[in-house]
């Protein structure tokens, strides 16, 4: 004998992370289907783009990605520049890079809170959010901002590292090397951690690829795909780290490449820090007065590696101050297409473990 | 208040039902965009707001009597925001966090956003900023609170 039920999950609801919709169809405590509704916070950026100067959009891709405003302004600036030929100074693009990193970092550790608030671990979350605090205070230091924090733009970056942030960096990847591997010990010794997500939320290779999946899904799905690796920018190409795979496919897979990405993250501040050269932080040639005066012309697309995978920016100019049209190809929305496959014929509760696990972000699935 | 002589306070019934009600309120997590993930920095270890009789965070609104609304509200999501708010039960007290919320901020030239959430639901206390810092929230917070005691700022 079969209970159908058909459930709503959200769109204001804890285990959504973000405003999203879902629509579970169940037979008794069997997902049959889920359909997923978007759109609650469709806040129309790429049309405001439209209406403002190159320089001023930073602000609106910080606002994409929001856990991860730092490569989301990484990606931006890496197709404007390449659409108004602006070289950028050496010291810029390390700092860039050391700036990317910490972000990633932050993002990550909002991710792994969150997933450990749903498995029902509350202690994990206040552990990860200190951590948090204290890459938001090196922000707060360089750009003022703590977690939006429109650090960089044309040509570089708003403000020179001085010394104090320099030790700041340090300080912190010193103190975390041993705080990371305290944190996922919390979650490993879990039995509970592992029973819930050993086997849970598989996604095979050759969907994730169908559906365009990328960064920790597709890597920890066995495919060693990182925008970082495969095509360098910045001075990734310079830096030794590695792409962690996991071939469990799983939820358990999912997280262990997430933790092995923080310790790369850790190794590649730490060498970006013992490279930072002496010179300029900002292109004289984009200085505050011409800022507003740069034009472009044609397409340009470009790819990073951002928290949730490759996020891409077309933007085309027609030879104005503005750019014509901006369009960003957001991973999270790739990445919560393939929820209905992955939960497909599991348990309700593993659903909820599921999307924790996709760590999609509403700000960018919208945008 | 009044002291008595062998150590009883007196006050009015009311007076005793505001310090009650300002001292446990309950917030609803009404996280919509960026300023969410400053609501959880603000519920975290360094900015413990547990200290002000807040740190139940609800997350039903049957069981708040204050709703924190953290990030852009979009004309689509207007609706449901108000019948969340429309579920809390009496007295409820509503926090507006962050410029988007409060007039739009920067998506004010945008279709799809609703400048300023006053418009849907009632609010006591604006907390301005993109995100606003945790202590900015807690800030807000001690301001309501004085609201609700009926007490000015001085």
């Amino acid at each position: 004998m079969s209970h159908w039920i058909e459930l709503n999950i959200g769109p204001v609801h804890p285990a959504t992370h973000g405003i999203y919709r879902f629509r579970v169809k169940l037979n008794e405590e069997t997902v049959e289907d889920v359909d997923i509704t978007i759109g609650y916070l469709h806040r129309n950026a790429e049309k405001i783009c439209e209406l403002n100067y190159f320089v001023n959009n930073t602000i609106y891709f910080d606002r994409m990605d929001y856990i991860d405003a730092m490569n989301m302004e990484v990606g931006y600036l890496r197709a404007v520049e390449t659409l108004i030929d602006m070289e950028v100074p050496e010291r810029a693009q390390w700092i860039r890079m050391i700036m990317a990193e910490l972000s990633r970092i932050a993002a990550r550790m909002v991710g792994i809170g969150a997933l450990g608030l749903d498995v029902g671990m509350l202690t994990p979350f206040f552990h990860t959010f200190h951590e948090r605090e204290k890459i938001q205070k090196i922000f707060v230091e360089a750009s003022g901002g703590r977690q939006e924090v429109n650090y960089m733009s044309i040509g570089g970056v708003y403000q020179d590292f001085n010394d104090k942030i320099i030790e700041e960096i340090k300080e912190f990847i010193a103190g975390f090397k041993g705080k990371l591997e305290e944190m996922v010990k919390m979650f490993t010794d879990s039995e509970i951690f592992w029973q819930r997500n050993v086997g849970t939320g598989v996604l095979e290779p050759d969907i994730a690829l169908d559906y365009g999946v990328t960064g920790p899904m597709l890597r920890a799905s066995g495919i060693p795909y990182d925008v970082r690796k495969d095509s360098p920018y910045l001075f990734y190409d310079k830096v030794n780290f590695d792409v962690p795979i996991a071939r469990t496919k799983d939820n358990m897979g999912r997280f262990l490449v997430k933790v092995e990405e923080l310790r790369q993250s850790v190794r590649i501040i730490e060498q970006c820090l013992a490279k930072l050269p002496e010179g300029p932080y900002f292109n004289p040639k984009a200085k505050k007065s011409a800022m507003l005066l740069l034009k472009g012309q044609g397409d340009v697309f470009t790819r990073v590696e951002s928290e949730s995978g490759e996020f891409g920016v077309f933007i085309r100019g027609d030879g104005g101050v503005k750019p014509y049209r901006v369009h960003a190809r957001s991973p999270s929305f790739k990445n919560l297409a393939v929820v209905p496959i992955m939960t497909k014929g599991s348990l309700i509760a593993d659903l909820i473990i599921t999307i924790a696990s996709v760590d999609a972000v509403a700000g960018e699935v919208d945008r | 208040m009044k002291t008595g002589d062998m150590g009883v306070k007196t006050t009015t019934l009311e007076k005793a039902l505001e310090w009650g009600r300002s001292n446990s309120l309950w917030p609803l997590t009404m996280g919509l965009a960026c300023c969410a993930i400053e609501m959880m920095a603000t519920q975290a270890a360094d900015v413990d707001v547990a200290r002000f009789g807040s740190e139940i965070f609800r997350n039903s609104p049957r069981q708040s009597d204050l709703m924190i609304v953290a990030g852009t509200t979009t004309k689509r999501m207007a609706p449901r925001l108000k019948r969340i708010y429309e579920e809390m039960p009496y007295p409820k007290y509503v926090i507006a966090m962050g410029v988007c919320v409060i007039q739009g901020g920067p998506y004010v030239d945008g279709y799809s956003v609703v400048l300023g959430v006053d418009k849907v639901v009632p609010v006591d206390v604006y907390v301005p900023g993109c995100p606003p810092s945790p202590q900015a929230l807690t800030y807000g917070l001690i301001t309501l609170q004085k609201k609700i005691r009926n007490e000015t700022d001085r």
